[in-house]
C-alpha cells in the first residue's frame, strides 16, 4: 500500500517551500529530510530535549511534536534563518550571525553543538521579549533545553552577552546590517 | 613569533559553522540513503524460537529483512572481544543479530532496510518473533547469588575476577589501632550524548570500496573491525567520524552491531544505507556504566594515617563484555586517589546481568572508586574526631615523593606511577575557594534560621593520556594554508581549535591559516581514539612533534634559498625571515613551493620550483636521499605510561528539613591538568563533567524491574539535569606540568565528573548527621533515611551525636 501524500506549503526562513509528505511526517523530519535543512537536530523525538526547537511565527516550537501538515501556511525560522534577521551581522569568517549566535561563539556556549540550534532559537525568541535578563532569568529561560556538554554555565553567560550585543546593535550608532563583525574571531578572549 | 597562543582563551574555530546550522552530524549525511531499523528483543533473557516476517515483506518500500541466519561468514560470528585480559576468563560477546538467545531488552534480532525510516519501522512492527523466556538476572546481588545464569556456560555469572595486592594487608589490619568496614554502592547511569549513535555506509561498486561514516569516538577502530567482519582488505575501507554530537565514552565501544550490519547491507543492496539511533534505542541498545557494590575495610592509626586498605567490589558488566574489564580495573587502581594506602588489596568480580552492556562512561570507574575512598576518608575523620580535610592531607603523596609508584598495574597494563601533582597545594586552594575554615560560622547562621546545610569534599587523581600512541600529519600548502590531520575524533572538545593553537605556535603561523581534520581514516590511518582524557596529551604531543619537523624542514629549505644559516632564521606569521633583518625573507608558501621540485608549473608561484628555474647542483638529485618532496611532516607520540591529573572539589548543600529536597548552594572545583592549552575549553570540560556528576549524584539512574525492563528509557523519566539543576560552578586551577610529554600537559576531559557523588554524599552527610553510603540519592530516599535515623536504625555520625559513643561501638571485626 502506498501512503497518501499531502502537499505542504510553508515559509521557511523567508522562502516559500512545498513538498508532498505523508500526514504523519514530523515537522522536524520534514525540515531535515524533505527540505534538507539539517541545522535543526533531533535529540529525543518526544519533546523533552529541545534540540529540534524552531520558531513558528515568533514562538519557539518543538518540531518533533508537530506534524508537517499542521505547519501548512505558517512561517518557520530554523537555525539557518537566524542570520537573516535584521539584527544579524557578518562575522570574520563570513557567516551572518544574530546576537545570540554571536554570543554563543564568544562565550564558549557550545561544545559538540548538537543541542545548540534549539538553544539559539529558544534564546532568540526569549530575548525578543526580555531585553535585559538577570543571570537567574537567563538560567530559567534555557531550562527547557537539555545540553550534555556544557553544564549550562557558558550558555547562561551567552544569554546575558546576547542581550548586550542586541542592545549594542539596537543603539542608534550601531553598525549597519551587513557590516563585518568588528573583532577577529580567532585570537580573542571571552569577555569576563 | 608574536603572541603565544598556547594558554590563551581563544574562541573556537568550530563555532561559526556550528551556530549557523553548518554542522554535519551523522543523520545530516546521506540524503536519499535507504533507512535501517531494528526489531529488538522485548525480553531480557529468552530463546529466539521463530521469526515470521511475511507480513512485513508485503509493505511497499521494504528492500531487505535480515535475521541471524541471513548473515554470511564472519558477519554472523560473535562480535570481537576488544580488550582481552587474562582475568577475563569468561568473556562473552553478542552477535550482530541475535543467534538463538537474547540477553537484554534491546538486543537487535532483525534488521529491516526500507526506503525511509517510517516504512522501516512499520515493517519492524509487522515482524513476529516468538521467544521462550528464560530466567532473568537483574542487579548485582542476584548475579552474585548465581542461582540463575545469564550465560549457561558461565558459572556464578562471573566474567572476571581479579586481585591486586601490595604489602601484607591482613597483618596491617590486624595490628591497626582502628578499623572500619563500609558498604558503599553506586547505581547505573549512562553517557547519554544528545546525539545517539548512527552509521551511514556507501558501497562503491566500481572501485569495490566501502566508505562509511559513524558517530564514533574511534574511526580507525571501526574501520579495522568492519574490514575484518566483512572480510575486506583494509585498503578498501574508509571510515569517517563527521561532527559528533557528544560521546562521553559510549561511542568508543565498537563495532556496534549496527556498524557491521549497515555497511554489509549497503554492499548487498548496492545502495547507501543509513541508521540513526533514536532515543529509546540509545537507552536499551547502547551501553551503560557505574553499577558497583563495594566493601571497604580500612585500618588506621590515631592520627588518621592509613595502614591497610582492603577493598572488594562487584561490578555489573551487563549482558556482554566486548570492552573487557577496563572499568573495574580503573576503579581498582584509581580508587587510591592522592593517598598512600599503606598495604592495599583489591579484589573485584565482574558479573553478567541481563541488562544493557557496560562500557566506559566519562570517568570510567573512577567515580565509583573515588566514592569508595572518599567516603572512607570521611568515616576515618568522623571516627577520630578530626577535620576531614586534615585527614586527607595527612595521607597525601607529597610532591617530593613524585614520581610515586603504587606497585599496581593500571588499565593500560603499565605501572600505576604518578608523574606529577602537588596535592597539598590543590587542597589549600580548594579550602580557600570554598571557605573551608569559615564554614562552622556559616552553618551556625543557617542552623539559627532552621536550615540544614553541609559541606562536602572529594579528591581524585586521574590517569589521563594512556597509550599506545597517536599521530599527526602537518602539511603546508603553497598558498601558506596549513593542513593538520589527527586520527582521533572530536565530540565537542574543540580539537580544531586547540591543535591549531599548538601548530600555530610551533610553526609560527597565524591561527586562521591552520585547518585541523579529525577522525578521517583517509587522512590518518593510524590512531587509537578519543577516550580516557587522552586527546590533548596524545594528539597534542604528536601535533607538536610533527609541526617541529615541518619547522625544521622549512628552515633548512629557506636557509638554502636565502643563503643563510638555518640558525639565523625565525618564522613569524607564516614568513621565514632572518632574525634582526626581516627584509631577507620568504613566506612558508614559497618554501612549500621550493620543497617540491616540479616539472609542471600549475600557477605562477610554482614556476620557481620547475626544472629550468634557478640554479642547482647537477650532481645532486632534485630530491636528496632521505628527503621527501613537500613541506610536511608526520610524527607519533607514544608514552611509556599515562600522565596523572588531579583535582579536588567541595560543595555546600542544603537539605530541606521537611521535604528532604537537596539543593547545591555552592560547587567549587580546583583542577590540575598541567599547563592549559586553552583555559576556556578546559573550563568548559570541567563544567560539563560536574554537570554529569550532579546528574549521577542526585538524578540519574537506570531503573530496571526484576524482569529486566528498563522502566525509564526516555528523557521524560531519566532525569538528566537541566540548567535548573546544575549549580554555578566556581573554578580555580593549578598547573603542575607533567615531565612525560613535550608540552607538559595532562588530560582534562573526564575530571569534572569523578568526585561529584563523593562530594555531594559528604555534604549531605554533614548536613544530616548520618552516613550516606549509596548514590545517587533522591529526596524520597533521603526522607526514608531520616525516618530510619529517627527510629534509631542508623548510627549517627560521632560529630553529630549528642551522646558520647563508647570508643569502639561501631567497630566491626576485620573479615
Amino acid at each position: 500500500m502506498n501512503e497518501m501524500l499531502h502537499e505542504v506549503t510553508l515559509t521557511v526562513n523567508g522562502v516559500r517551500r512545498t513538498a508532498s509528505v505523508p500526514a504523519r511526517r514530523l515537522l522536524s523530519d520534514f525540515l531535515r529530510h524533505d527540505l534538507t535543512l539539517t541545522g535543526t537536530h533531533v535529540g529525543c523525538e518526544h519533546g523533552v530535549c529541545g534540540a529540534c526547537t524552531v520558531l513558528v511565527g515568533d514562538e519557539p516550537v518543538r518540531s518533533c511534536l508537530m506534524f508537517a501538515v499542521s505547519a501548512q501556511g505558517l512561517e518557520v525560522t530554523t537555525v539557518e534563518g537566524l542570520g537573516l534577521r535584521p539584527d544579524a551581522r557578518d562575522c570574520a569568517t563570513g557567516q551572518s550571525m544574530n546576537p545570540v549566535q554571536q554570543a554563543f561563539t564568544e562565550c564558549h556556549g557550545l561544545q559538540c553543538g548538537f543541542c545548540t540550534p534549539g538553544l539559539l532559537t529558544t534564546v532568540t525568541a526569549y530575548l525578543d521579549d526580555h531585553l535585559d535578563p538577570t543571570s537567574d532569568e537567563a538560567r530559567e529561560a534555557i531550562s527547557g533545553n537539555l545540553c550534555r556538554c556544557t553544564g549550562y554555565q557558558n550558555i547562561v553567560k551567552s544569554v546575558l552577552r546576547a542581550a548586550e550585543i542586541k542592545a549594542e546593535r539596537r543603539a542608534p550608532d550601531a553598525a549597519e546590517p551587513g557590516e563585518p563583525h568588528p573583532g577577529p574571531v580567532a585570537a580573542e578572549g571571552v569577555p569576563s | 613569533m608574536s603572541t603565544r597562543l598556547f594558554g590563551a582563551p581563544i574562541k573556537r574555530k568550530e563555532d561559526p559553522r556550528l551556530v549557523t546550522g553548518g554542522g554535519r552530524y551523522l543523520d545530516d549525511l546521506g540524503h536519499g540513503a535507504l533507512a535501517a531499523a531494528f526489531v529488538r528483543s522485548p525480553h531480557a533473557h529468552a530463546r529466539v524460537v521463530d521469526i515470521d516476517a511475511d507480513d512485513a515483506f508485503e509493505l511497499d518500500g521494504v528492500l531487505g529483512i535480515y535475521a541471524h541466519d541471513d548473515l554470511p561468514g564472519k558477519v554472523g560470528e560473535p562480535l570481537p572481544l576488544l580488550i582481552p585480559h587474562p582475568a577475563l576468563t569468561h568473556g562473552r560477546t553478542g552477535y550482530a543479530l541475535a543467534r538463538d538467545e537474547v540477553n537484554h531488552v534491546g538486543e537487535p534480532v532483525v534488521m529491516v532496510v526500507a526506503t525511509d525510516r517510517y516504512v522501516a519501522e512499520d515493517a519492524c512492527q509487522r515482524i513476529r518473533v516468538r521467544y521462550e523466556p528464560l530466567p532473568v538476572v537483574v542487579g548485582i546481588e542476584t548475579a552474585r547469588d548465581g542461582a540463575a545464569r545469564v550465560h549457561s556456560d558461565v558459572p556464578g555469572n562471573v566474567a572476571a575476577h581479579l586481585t591486586q595486592v601490595v604489602g601484607d594487608v591482613d597483618a596491617a589490619l590486624a595490628s591497626a589501632p582502628h578499623t572500619l568496614t563500609l558498604e558503599l554502592d553506586i547505581e547505573r547511569s549512562a553517557s547519554t550524548p544528545l546525539e545517539g549513535r548512527g552509521v551511514y555506509a556507501r558501497w562503491d561498486d566500481e572501485r569495490d570500496e566501502l566508505r562509511m561514516y559513524s558517530s564514533t569516538q574511534t574511526s580507525t577502530g571501526v574501520r579495522a573491525a568492519v574490514a575484518a567482519k566483512l572480510d575486506l582488505p583494509l585498503a578498501k575501507v574508509e571510515c569517517i567520524a563527521p561532527d559528533v554530537g557528544g560521546g562521553f565514552g559510549v561511542k568508543i565501544m565498537h563495532p556496534w552491531p549496527e556498524e557491521v550490519l549497515v555497511p554489509w547491507a549497503a554492499r548487498r543492496l548496492g545502495h547507501p544505507v543509513k541508521w540513526t539511533e533514536d532515543r529509546r534505542e540509545h537507552f536499551v541498545a547502547a551501553a551503560h556504566e557505574r553499577g558497583q557494590l563495594h566493601t571497604v575495610t580500612v585500618g588506621f592509626d590515631d592520627d588518621g594515617h592509613l595502614l591497610g586498605l582492603d577493598v572488594k567490589f562487584w561490578h555489573d558488566n551487563g549482558a556482554y563484555t566486548p570492552y573487557g574489564i577496563i572499568v573495574p580495573i580503573i576503579t581498582s587502581t584509581q580508587l587510591l586517589g592522592p593517598y598512600k594506602p599503606g598495604a592495599y588489596r583489591v579484589k573485584f568480580w565482574s558479573l553478567y546481568t541481563n541488562t544493557v552492556l557496560v562500557t566506559p562512561y566519562r570517568g570510567a570507574g573512577r567515580p565509583q572508586g573515588c566514592f569508595a575512598m572518599e567516603r572512607t576518608m570521611d568515616a576515618i575523620a568522623d571516627r577520630l574526631g578530626l577535620d576531614r580535610a586534615e585527614v586527607r592531607a595527612r595521607n597525601f603523596i607529597l610532591p617530593s615523593e613524585m614520581p610515586y609508584d603504587h606497585g599496581l598495574l593500571f588499565q593500560d597494563g603499565r605501572p600505576l606511577r604518578y608523574d606529577s601533582g602537588d596535592f597539598p597545594a590543590t587542597l589549600s586552594k580548594l579550602k580557600a575557594l570554598v571557605g573551608w575554615d569559615d564554614f562552622a560560622t556559616e552553618r551556625a547562621a543557617a542552623t539559627a534560621q532552621g536550615r540544614k546545610i553541609g559541606l562536602g569534599i572529594g579528591c581524585y587523581v586521574e590517569g589521563t593520556g594512556v597509550g599506545p600512541y597517536e599521530g599527526s600529519h602537518v602539511q603546508v600548502e603553497t598558498s601558506g594554508r596549513v593542513n593538520v590531520s589527527i586520527g582521533l575524533t572530536s565530540q565537542g572538545q574543540g580539537h580544531e581549535t586547540v591543535f591549531a593553537q599548538i601548530v600555530a605556535d610551533e610553526l609560527g603561523v597565524r591561527m586562521e591559516d591552520v585547518f585541523v581534520t579529525t577522525g578521517d581514516t583517509r587522512k590518518m590511518g593510524y590512531a587509537v581514539g578519543t577516550f580516557a582524557s587522552r586527546a590533548a596529551v596524545m594528539s597534542g604531543s604528536a601535533v607538536a612533534l610533527a609541526a617541529r619537523q615541518v619547522r625544521a624542514k622549512a628552515l633548512r629549505i629557506a636557509a638554502d634559498a636565502l643563503e643563510v644559516s638555518a640558525d639565523d632564521l625565525e618564522i613569524v606569521d607564516g614568513t621565514v625571515q632572518v632574525k634582526g633583518a626581516p627584509s631577507a625573507s620568504m613566506t612558508l608558501g614559497t618554501v612549500s613551493v621550493l620543497s617540491n621540485p616540479l616539472r609542471y608549473a600549475f600557477d605562477e608561484a610554482a614556476q620557481a620550483a620547475t626544472q629550468f628555474a634557478g640554479t642547482f647542483d647537477p650532481d645532486r638529485p632534485p630530491v636528496a636521499a632521505g628527503d621527501e618532496p613537500g613541506l610536511e611532516g608526520k610524527d607519533f607520540y607514544s608514552p611509556t605510561q599515562a600522565t596523572f591529573a588531579n583535582g579536588m572539589h567541595a560543595a555546600i548543600v542544603e537539605t530541606d528539613p521537611v521535604t528532604a529536597e537537596i539543593r547545591i548552594l555552592r560547587y567549587c572545583v580546583v583542577h590540575d591538568c598541567g599547563p592549559m592549552i586553552n583555559p576556556l575549553i578546559v573550563e568548559g570540560q570541567v563544567h560539563g563533567g560536574v554537570a554529569q556528576g550532579v546528574g549521577g549524584a542526585l538524578y540519574e539512574r537506570m531503573v530496571y524491574d526484576e524482569s529486566g525492563q528498563l522502566l525509564n528509557a526516555s528523557f521524560m523519566d531519566f532525569l538528566m539535569p537541566y540548567a535548573s539543576e546544575v549549580p554555578t560552578i566556581e573554578t580555580d586551577h593549578l598547573e603542575t606540568p607533567s615531565p612525560l610529554n613535550p608540552l607538559g600537559i595532562k588530560g582534562a576531559g573526564e575530571a569534572g565528573c569523578i568526585p561529584v557523588s563523593a562530594v555531594i554524599a559528604s555534604a549531605i552527610e554533614d548536613a544530616e548527621g548520618f552516613a550516606i553510603t549509596r548514590m545517587p540519592i533522591s529526596p524520597s530516599e533521603l526522607w526514608g533515611l531520616r525516618r530510619r535515623y529517627a527510629a534509631g536504625e542508623i548510627t549517627p555520625l560521632r560529630r553529630a551525636s549528642p551522646r558520647s559513643e563508647p570508643a569502639d561501638r561501631a567497630e566491626e571485626p576485620t573479615p
